[in-house]
């Protein structure tokens, strides 16, 4: 099956194109704040690269976070848009696992940026995710799951909470489109394409009026 | 040959918006708006609003090709507000822009969302006599335009110094007890009121406010005003004439748009002034804008209302103007500029 993969729920733009389990062609960028100007380039560029016409895609896998939201949506919109377009079917996958797939442990955990001073953390033992996906503030996590292996950004930005790095620092659209291609291959469920936002959006009721007369 | 069809994409802010147009004609029209989702926050809500542009684009690109009795395949090229407006809620309809190009393989537009507002009229009453002064009226812009060419020469002769003039309908009901969004609500209490029975003071019109800001809008101090003399009478026990202070509101404001917008007119020795924008729906300023332009012999031009709120049908006519001139498309790069400036009609 020839499969398009992206994700833009961390600090990478990134984007593969497999044929079944082989990565024909990948793209990856690192910018946290330009997503909606990176993704499509990285795309055209990809799929170029890969021979493959843009009719013959037969899936699109994205990565539905969790990731900071205005970011997440550029991939997942784009992702619903192609398929809709291509009449393809779109799958999702969770973006940590899409950062865990590259990282070689029996147990570790997966904290990445959730910004205002939170991660979006899960836990990975013998292969799989056993917690999560969550939100947190780092200090909030009991002591033995910081001082795990933790791939993603969460020990550069807290160093002090998660001891121990792994140089696996973002999503990767090879790793997320090899889970999906396998999920694909076995029958497995992979995800609806829906933000996993995990935090309602920051607004309060209006409260009425404020008065401005004098007191 | 006939003229491409052009795909509009419209996400600046709480109305996703997808329309097909040919030329000046509107072939497929869909919009969904989460302005229920707003009312308890009594305004916009970035977030609710980008969350909701995801849930509706695809949607909505399948009702307007539907009600278009057309397919994706028949587009020609696609334009998408790339600003000014809400980033992250921009985001999603230049993401979804994107995509359509690039799995058609046609050209990408980003377009302005000013300029669509004005060019939204061709849709309902042909081609824009130019140059035209055109009055954009809505919750979050107030501005003044001389349009010289639609597609490529747009400038800015004022605009709202604080709030626009929609904004301040939204908190003026709000002190009235009305709900949100203010505009429609306070325009049916208003057709009950004396619009002469408080004089509700007239932002940036005499003397050296006047001098510095001729063609500016300010329309914080009069909300405040407003919400003062409300406050002042509950103070005092005294009941509120809502329905006056509603009508009194909008002569105010009308007043101010109107003024400004004639003497624009003259100043540039222009006859023709194109009105836009949602608060264009209020019954007040469509009254006073067309008694007042036929007394000083100007041709007035406003869109039915459905092209006045935010829609794709404005960005796809605005995208059809910018393609007939031949201008080149944007790259797969196309950003979004939340404060784009009306003299960028379209972005490469």
């Amino acid at each position: 099956m020839k499969l398009l993969a992206l994700d833009t729920a961390t600090t990478a733009v990134t984007v593969a194109v497999l044929d079944d389990d082989a990565v024909l062609a990948d793209r990856t960028q690192l910018d946290a704040r330009r997503h909606t100007e990176i993704l499509a380039p990285c795309l055209d560029e990809a799929v170029r690269a890969s021979g493959i016409a843009r009719t013959d895609l037969e899936a699109i896998a994205v990565g539905v976070g969790p990731g900071p939201f205005t970011g997440l949506r550029v991939g997942i919109a784009t992702a619903l848009t192609l398929a809709h377009v291509l009449g393809i079917p779109a799958y999702g996958v969770c973006s940590l696992d899409a950062v865990a797939a590259q990282v070689d442990s029996p147990d570790f955990l997966v904290a990445t940026d959730a910004r205002r001073r939170e991660v979006y953390w899960a836990r990975y033992a013998g292969g799989a995710r056993v917690t999560g996906p969550e939100v947190a503030r780092p200090g909030d996590l009991p002591e033995e799951l910081r001082e795990l292996p933790t791939a993603g950004r969460g020990p550069e930005l807290y160093p002090d909470l998660f001891p121990t790095p792994v140089d696996v620092l973002d999503a990767s659209a090879a790793a997320l489109g090899r889970l999906a291609a396998r999920a694909l291959a076995t029958g497995e469920d992979l995800l609806p394409v829906r933000p996993l936002y995990l935090r309602a959006p920051d607004a309060q009721p209006s409260t009425g009026p404020k008065s401005v007369l004098p007191r | 040959m006939s003229e491409p069809i052009v795909l509009g994409i419209e996400s600046s802010c709480d109305e996703t918006g997808v329309a097909l147009v040919r030329g000046t004609t509107l072939l497929g029209d869909a919009l969904a708006s989460s302005v229920d989702e707003h009312v308890r926050f009594g305004g916009v809500v970035p977030e609710v609003a980008s969350r909701a542009h995801l849930e509706a684009i695809v949607p909505m690109l399948e009702r307007a090709c539907a009600d278009a009795g057309l397919t994706l395949a028949d587009v020609d090229a696609v334009a998408v507000t790339a600003g000014p407006g809400l980033a992250g809620a921009l985001m999603v309809g230049v993401s979804a822009a994107k995509a359509v190009a690039w799995a058609l393989d046609r050209p990408l537009y980003g377009v302005n969302h000013l300029c669509a507002h004005v060019c939204a009229d061709v849709l309902d009453h042909g081609p824009l006599p130019e140059p035209t002064v055109a009055l954009l009226v809505s919750g979050g812009h107030t501005d003044l335009l001389l349009v010289r060419d639609i597609a490529t020469d747009v400038e800015a002769l004022g605009r709202t110094i604080d709030d626009a003039a929609g904004e301040a309908f939204d908190k003026v009901a709000r002190v009235l007890g009305v709900p949100y969004p203010g505009g429609p609500h306070l325009d049916r209490l208003a057709t009950q009121g004396d619009s002469t029975a408080i004089r509700f003071p007239r932002g940036l019109t005499s003397g050296r406010d006047l001098e510095r800001h001729r063609f500016d809008f300010s329309f914080s101090g009069l909300k405040t005003a407003v919400v003062r003399w409300v406050q002042e009478r509950e103070r005092a026990g005294l009941d509120v004439p809502v329905a006056d202070v509603a009508a009194s509101f909008a002569e105010a404001v009308a007043d101010v748009l109107t003024r400004k917008a004639i003497d624009a007119c003259r100043t540039h020795g222009i006859t023709d002034l194109q009105i836009g924008g949602g608060v264009t729906a209020n019954s007040q300023l469509r009254a006073m804008a067309e008694e007042r332009c036929a007394t000083a012999g100007i041709n007035l031009r406003v869109p039915r209302v459905r092209l006045c709120t935010d829609n794709g049908a404005m960005v796809a006519a605005l995208g059809a103007q910018v393609v007939a001139r031949g201008l080149p498309p944007a790259g797969l790069g196309l950003g979004t500029d939340s404060s784009l400036p009306v003299s960028s009609v379209s972005v490469v």
